[in-house]
């Protein structure tokens, strides 16, 4: 995957964790949770889905490298490529 | 000691084929159905009672996911009941509302969609949702119910098989009249459709109904009948003290006389008349009224073979000489709604306080003479001067009875 394809697989994931969010304007580095409507239990959603669709796991110590949308192409793009 | 009599300013619910009262009237008046084929999980297409309210009419995309069926049900006749009686959540004191909801049961269908899940990936219980315990656990329905209006007075389910509806009835009057609350949301709610296992155990036990048009498979009293059409839905009351109704000038859609419940003790499936007929005496007697007092009986006959001869013995002795007490059934328009089936149908019936018609017993073509009573409504609705006191029986699995009966406001 490039990176612009592991930025789409996340917010495709978001778009169905979160649907009533516009995903549009997300800015890459600031805190998605400071944009969107995300609590915890949405957060584990993203990590299953990772998990579901793309055999990633993310260990607990590893959640604050999801916390923007350029921290997740960051961490995940060694690990889809 | 004189207990406050409790008024019904309110009622919201989404029943198989509509979507609040007026037009479950209109359907029950008309030989309407509710009742279809859907395709269900390891069965293929079973026949069923499905709703098709507007889920985002007071949710969000994101609430609808997280939520279970259930509480989506709940919430939009919560909603519906809140608006229909006028009263003004925001401006009430909301931690003195109590949330009382009946449940047949809850949680198989989240149980059953991990299994279903998790089987895509080896049974690795890690793909197993966070969500399954929030959705799952009992009180769930009348949980999101509160996170939905900001409710936070006391909220909980009542667990009472299919006597469920009515016991949430039972639960809120208890509690209004004891002061705990001063408004109660209260009925029950049902997304058995949801499960395979439902259909599949009724099946097992020959009582899953099964005809050539899905819309006559429901069929109560009739000589054909072949077991129970398995329903979702939802019906939720909003009660308050009559004097409370009164001061804010509610319009109050009846008054709840009486109820009981009590418990057959002899089989976790089959009923006993005897204790039936005696749950219908102690609602009676909790009313200070006599049987002849009672214009409507909507029977609770799921359209099994035995179940609805058991309710008649019952009904024949608890009405004995009743002449002018009519009898009728609901289930052939909806199926059988389970945790929402008490009070769903009594609501089908209340508006006969008002149109004075008595809504037949659909389905019945061949009456079983052993379910001929008296005055049992069928073919087409009656109309009956006066009616001014309605008894809703509603029973359940493992021997639980529930009576309701709510007589006429005369303001």
């Amino acid at each position: 995957m490039t990176a612009e394809e592991v930025k789409k697989a996340v917010l495709d994931i978001i778009s169905d964790i979160a649907p009533d969010e516009d995903l549009d304007d997300l800015q890459g580095d600031k805190a998605l949770r400071d944009q969107i409507d995300l609590d915890s239990m949405d957060f584990l959603d993203i990590v299953m889905e990772l998990r579901k669709r793309y055999k990633v796991e993310v260990p607990e110590a590893d959640y604050m490298e999801l916390n923007t949308l350029d921290g997740c192409v960051k961490y995940l793009l060694p690990k889809l490529t | 000691m004189t207990l406050p009599s409790i008024a019904i300013t309110g009622i919201g619910l989404c029943a198989p084929g509509s979507n609040n009262l007026q037009e479950f009237r209109k359907m029950l008046l008309s030989d309407g159905s509710g009742v279809e084929n859907i395709e269900t999980r390891h069965m293929g297409q079973v026949h069923a009672g499905v709703c098709h309210f507007d889920e985002l009419k007071y949710q969000n995309r994101k609430q609808l996911r997280r939520g279970t069926r259930a509480g989506s049900i709940a919430i939009y006749c919560s909603r519906e009941s809140i608006d229909n009686s006028g009263y003004n959540l925001e401006e009430a004191d909301k931690s003195r509302i109590g949330v009382y909801l009946g449940i047949t049961e809850h949680g198989n269908v989240e149980t059953e969609n991990e299994i279903h899940n998790i089987s895509a990936f080896d049974n690795d219980t890690k793909y197993w949702t966070h969500h399954h315990n929030p959705r799952t656990v009992a009180n769930n329905p009348a949980g999101e119910v509160t996170l939905n209006t900001g409710i936070t007075g006391p909220h909980y389910t009542i667990g009472a098989a299919c006597a469920a509806g009515n016991a949430g009835l039972v639960q809120a009057v208890q509690m209004l009249q004891l002061g705990e609350v001063d408004m109660a949301l209260a009925g029950g709610v049902s997304e058995s459709i949801h499960t395979f296992g439902i259909f599949a155990a009724f099946k097992s036990q020959g009582a899953l109904a099964t005809h050539e048009d899905p819309t006559k498979a429901s069929r109560p009293f009739d000589q054909n009948r072949n077991g129970i059409v398995v329903s979702e839905g939802g019906c939720v009351y909003t009660l308050e003290r009559l004097e409370d109704a009164q001061k804010r000038g509610a319009n109050i859609i009846g008054l709840i006389s009486g109820y009981a419940i009590n418990s057959d003790a002899t089989d976790f499936v089959l009923a006993n008349p005897v204790q039936q007929a005696k749950c219908v005496e102690l609602a009676l007697k909790k009313a200070n009224l006599k049987a002849s007092d009672i214009d409507i009986v909507n029977t609770h006959a799921t359209a099994t073979p035995m179940g609805d001869i058991q309710e008649c013995t019952a009904l024949r002795e608890a009405f004995s000489g009743c002449s002018d007490t009519y009898f009728n059934n609901t289930k052939g328009f909806i199926g059988h709604c389970m945790g929402a089936a008490g009070a769903l149908e009594l609501a089908g019936n209340l508006p006969a306080f008002e149109d004075g018609f008595i809504h037949p017993t659909k389905n019945l073509e061949e009456l079983d003479p052993e379910c001929a009573l008296p005055n049992l409504v069928y073919g087409q609705a009656t109309q009956k001067e006066d009616i001014r006191i309605i008894l809703n029986n509603s029973f359940g699995m493992l021997g639980i009875n529930s009576v309701v009966i709510v007589t006429r406001y005369n303001g």
